[in-house]
């Protein structure tokens, strides 16, 4: 597994492909959207998904806690999948959970699906966490700058020689990161979507998550911006070649 | 011998006919209570056969109440031989009422049904399910007397027939003394289809009735004019040609293999059509108000020509077809016949059939196809076993209609033909999947959708698990479709979600015989206008091609072998085999040749193993591997219906290495658990099964997508509980998908010690077809990181850090095809021979 560095605010940061954010100078591990117990949340609407996702998603995370050695986890929201869900949580799972936070600081962060803190699991409960230059919240704001967010599980996909590969990504145009989510039952939405593409006017990366590794992709800027975006790229370069103008129209 | 009573007699005699000997031996099993299933090739009043005891039956008693149920696999079926019998039965003054029940039934129309049933009713496997879920279903079904089941061969060994086949034994239980009445084409197991149709699953309780087509079909082989392409499967090559044999006939159907051919050739036609011809196009993407059109058009002699996929193969009776064009290759015996019965839809006089291949290969394939109909040969495959996930939605649908005993039940199920063999413990674990997911982890006894009570009958618990029952009815899963809308106004069809993801606004493609542009997507379908500028891209739908039949596979490779079997060859066809033996050597009828040859500073290996498109995927993906093992850096393969080819960085030396039987073992286990085909099949089964909801086109577009795919789940399932039921019917429903494994199975022991190595200078005759064949799959398909690194790697050198250009750059080199290509970017990558297995600079990740 290899992370990969950015900076954002200044500060370094390090984007691991298991889909989890570090940050070294506070050793600080930052995991968006777990969505504990969404299979049994769906099971109270008659759909009997397996039961095994809180499971999977712990399994998942400890040999990052393991690895890295956290001072202080923040869980960027949405940690379960609704505000009943820590009660639903089966015994195993949460002395599991119990286990793999003692000495850590554990922040939850408040998200749309959990606006109340787990109950029956140490931390603090906060709506977004300010730590130096950075933010750390669920949804994210227009025109934020150095925030750390969640809740649109972004997802993109990229061509390659044998088609398209869709991966979870993180997404950054180096001002703001947003987090794949990280559990096992999460879906994601395409990057290109609007609600993500409008919080990055001026495009950006997505960071595809790979079995050891990021695979970075520009992200195209929005349509409404092009023009600006252009003129700035001409100024000091070469002309536009023609075929650039023949592509505008599709951004 | 019987004869028709009156008014039958009188009304037969009134038209000048005279009744058919199995018509009248219908009437006679009927009269001694029999099960029959009756054999007639198209044309032959089969129809009228089943329904015919009857009629007589209730012109002599007449009741009220439901007497026969009709079951078809099309709709349109069913409604037009609705309106065939009211008919009759109104010229013959019989008290008989007769009404259809399909998905479209108005709703007070249902109700009505069911508090009084018509005599006969004309239904689907579908809504069959349907009413018989109803709490009422005994009450409704207790005086029947006849189940027909129309177009039995359409339906037996498919998931709408193991859903059909159990709504028969729940027939069984309710009304006893119906017989059943199978009406088939012919077909190649006759006792299997017996089984099916039989209230024991037993075919000797079944009566087979036959009848011997009249004259045989009489074939022309139609060439291009100028040179016999090489390779593709359009056949457009042939389009005057096609075009001047409609002019010659009355009405002709243009069967054509996949709906992106029935597009390609319909345009090619239209440019073509000077005298203006009426000519339509039929396929199963057009909006099915728009097909009804066509048929109707058809029905009424105002059109010349229709271009159809299998979506007419089946059903209504077009009465004046005069010529049936097949272009592309037939890929099986019987589904040749099917198409060829679609003309001169009159027993005594021979069908007229044109085949029309597309390339060199396929020529050899017609001359085999018309050569085993002169045999009177059929192929297909034996149905399988029933589908655990069938069996799942019909348990919940019986839980709905009454509670019922699991030993009951069981014992119903087991009468059905296809789950015959259904041991207990899968029956039980499907049980137990429909009660609380069946899951090791006993997380849900809350959220249980049935109950037990004291004397062990399982109930329903609650409404929900009906509702739910009843939106995911059904064993057809689509892939996501959206809807084609013109602009400021109606819709013209659907198209694969996957292939508008390729569309940028502004690009235009070829949709119902017009060129559309795409202008933005809107939640519920892709707004379109009409025209536009360029090369139309062609929308291509997932699974659509068929594979070639193993039977009519043999039967080329037999003529290939043998230059004494080349007489009904055309002379390039024969030129080029006679190339081949001179250049290489004719592949062996037991061994197997495989030949070595460099080009374009890569080494392929081609091996002419004639098992079919998906076994020799299969066989590509397990070959790669053990080249991967040996050093030999293979980079990708394709696989037609005759051959596997294979491109890798090193010369492949010791070719027998690679075509052993262990290849079968490891690679094969390794491969399987990751495949793509698993989680698909995983997902169509997840799907029919209800554990995952059915998408409904359209209403799952409102909002934002934040879907959650059937893989997060299989990938949950498969690593806490293994062999859970769902998973166990997902691996044994790929087993049979790779019917293949057993194919190559059989191949790799024919021919060991008997592999044909020719280490060639250059490609020879017989491979440049594989060559230039669309369809390839990459070695990195299953690891798609590699992929990944190397796109991203791509776009970093090609940008050189001005992400912003890397469209532009990725335009000037060479576009990625996405899978879905376009005949358009085909055509563009064509040109570039040299470097064609080179991939270059991706595009940017875009919008969508």
């Amino acid at each position: 597994m290899i992370a990969a560095p950015i900076h954002i605010a200044g500060e370094r940061l390090m984007l691991d492909p298991a889909g989890v954010l570090h940050w070294p100078a506070r050793r600080l591990l930052c995991v968006a959207d777990l969505h504990f117990e969404k299979g049994s949340a769906l099971a109270t609407r008659g759909r009997l998904l397996p039961p095994y996702d809180t499971r999977e998603t712990i399994a998942r995370l400890l040999p990052l806690l393991r690895r890295y050695g956290p001072r202080h986890i923040v869980f960027l929201g949405d940690s379960f999948h609704d505000a009943e869900g820590s009660a639903r949580m089966a015994e195993p799972d949460r002395t599991a959970l119990l286990a793999a936070f003692a000495g850590i600081e554990v922040t939850w962060v408040a998200g749309n699906h959990d606006p109340t803190p787990p109950a029956g699991l140490p931390g603090a409960a906060v709506e977004e966490l300010r730590d130096g230059p950075l933010v750390f919240r669920h949804i994210p704001q227009p025109r934020a700058t150095g925030e750390i967010a969640g809740h649109l599980h972004p997802r993109a996909t990229a061509p390659t020689r044998a088609g398209g590969v869709a991966r979870p990504c993180f997404v950054s145009d180096g001002r703001r990161v947003l987090m794949p989510a990280f559990g096992a039952y999460t879906g994601g939405l395409d990057a290109g979507d609007p609600a993500i593409a409008t919080l990055f006017p001026r495009g950006g990366r997505a960071f595809l998550i790979g079995s050891e590794r990021l695979y970075s992709f520009p992200l195209a800027p929005r349509r409404a911006s092009l023009p600006k975006d252009l003129t700035s790229f001409g100024s000091g370069q070469a002309e536009l070649p023609l075929s650039v103008t023949a592509r505008l129209r599709n951004g | 011998m019987r004869t028709l009573p009156e008014p039958f007699a009188g009304w037969f005699a009134g038209r000048g006919w005279t009744p058919r000997p199995h018509q009248l031996a219908l009437l006679d099993a009927a009269a001694r209570g029999e099960h029959v299933l009756l054999l007639a090739p198209t044309g032959g009043g089969k129809t009228l056969a089943g329904f015919l005891p009857s009629l007589v039956d209730l012109a002599g008693t007449p009741r009220d109440g439901l007497h026969t149920l009709y079951i078809s696999p099309l709709k349109a079926l069913a409604v037009d031989i609705a309106r065939n019998l009211t008919a009759p039965a109104a010229e013959m003054g019989l008290p008989i009422t007769i009404e259809t029940r399909t998905g479209d039934t108005p709703v007070n129309r249902r109700q009505r049904q069911r508090e009084r049933p018509p005599n006969l009713l004309l239904t689907t496997p579908e809504s069959l399910t349907l009413l018989l879920s109803l709490p009422d279903a005994p009450e409704m079904f207790a005086g029947l007397s006849a189940i027909v089941v129309d177009e039995a061969h359409a339906l037996a060994g498919t998931k709408r027939g193991d859903q059909l086949a159990l709504c028969m034994s729940r027939l069984g239980m309710l009304a006893p003394a119906a017989r059943r009445v199978g009406l088939s084409a012919t077909v190649a197991h006759p006792d299997l289809l017996r089984a099916w149709i039989s209230p024991t699953a037993k075919a000797d309780d079944v009566r087979l009735i036959q009848t011997k087509g009249g004259a045989a079909p009489v074939f022309d082989l139609q060439l291009p004019e100028g040179r016999l392409p090489w390779g593709g499967h359009m056949g457009l090559a042939s389009a005057p040609e096609i075009y001047r044999r409609i002019e010659a006939a009355r009405v002709t159907i243009v069967f054509v293999n996949t709906r992106a051919q029935a597009e390609l050739i319909f345009a090619a036609l239209w440019r073509l059509n000077e005298a203006a011809l009426p000519i339509a196009m039929h396929h199963g993407s057009l909006e099915i108000g728009l097909r009804r059109k066509v048929e109707a058009a058809m029905a009424e002699g105002r059109l010349r020509g229709v271009v159809a996929t299998a979506s007419l193969d089946l059903g209504i009776d077009w009465g004046d077809v005069d010529q049936v064009i097949q272009v592309g290759a037939p890929k099986g015996v019987s589904r040749l016949l099917q198409r060829v019965g679609r003309a001169n839809h009159r027993m005594d006089e021979p069908s007229r059939a044109v085949l029309v291949p597309a390339n060199r290969f396929e020529v050899v394939e017609c001359v085999a196809a018309t050569e085993a109909v002169e045999a009177g040969d059929l192929d297909g495959e034996p149905p399988r076993p029933g589908g655990l996930d069938v069996l799942a939605q019909h348990v919940l649908a019986m839980a709905c209609s009454a509670p019922f005993r699991s030993d009951d039940l069981y014992a119903e199920v087991t009468r059905a033909g296809p789950y015959a063999a259904l041991t207990r413990r899968d029956f039980d674990d499907v049980v137990g999947f429909v009660e609380d997911g069946g899951y090791a982890l006993a997380a849900y006894d809350r959220f249980r959708r049935l109950f037990r009570d004291a004397e062990g009958f399982l109930h329903i618990r609650g409404q929900a698990a009906a509702r739910q029952l009843r939106m995911n009815l059904g064993t057809i899963v689509e892939q996501p479709l959206l809807k084609v809308r013109l602009r400021g106004g109606g819709v013209l069809g659907e198209v694969e979600e996957y292939f508008v993801s390729t569309l940028e606004p502004g690009d235009c493609f070829l949709f119902g015989g017009q060129v559309l542009r795409y202008e933005r997507l809107d939640p519920a379908a892709i707004i379109v206008s009409r025209g536009g500028e360029g090369e139309p891209r062609v929308p291509v739908y997932g699974g659509s091609r068929m594979p070639l039949t193993t039977y009519l596979a043999s039967r080329v490779r037999a003529i290939l072998h043998d230059p004494r079997r080349w007489k009904h060859l055309p002379e390039p066809v024969k030129e080029w085999l006679r190339l081949q033996r001179l250049k290489s050597e004719l592949p062996p009828r037991d061994g197997l040749l495989v030949e070595t040859f460099p080009r374009g500073g890569k080494w392929f290996l081609v091996a002419y193993t004639f098992e079919g498109k998906l076994a020799h995927q299969t066989l590509g993906m397990l070959v790669t591997k053990r080249m991967e093992r040996l050093g030999m850096g293979p980079l990708g393969y394709v696989g037609t219906d005759y051959v596997l080819a294979i491109w890798s960085a090193f010369e492949p030396k010791d070719v027998a290495a690679l075509f052993t039987e262990d290849i079968l073992g490891d690679e094969m286990e390794e491969w399987l658990a990751e495949s793509s085909m698993l989680r698909r099949t995983f997902r169509n089964i997840a799907t029919i099964a209800g554990l995952i909801e059915k998408t409904h086109p359209g209403a799952e577009k409102s909002g934002r997508q934040m879907t959650m795919n059937s893989d997060l789940i299989y990938d949950v399932l498969r690593r806490h509980q293994p062999d859970h039921i769902l998973l166990r019917a997902t691996r044994a429903e790929a087993a049979q998908g790779l019917t293949d494994i057993a194919r190559i199975a059989t191949l790799l022991a024919r021919v060991q010690g008997r592999i044909r190595h020719r280490a060639l200078k250059q490609v020879s005759p017989l491979a440049v077809p594989a060559l230039i064949e669309e369809g390839r799959e990459w070695v990195a398909g299953g690891a798609e990181d590699a992929l990944l690194a190397e796109a991203a790697a791509l776009v970093e050198d090609a940008t050189d850090g001005a992400e912003h250009f890397a469209e532009t750059l990725a335009e000037v080199t060479e576009s990625v095809p996405v899978r879905g290509t376009s005949v358009a970017r085909a055509k563009s990558r064509d040109r570039r021979r040299g470097g064609r297995y080179i991939r270059s600079t991706p595009k940017m990740v875009s919008g969508r």
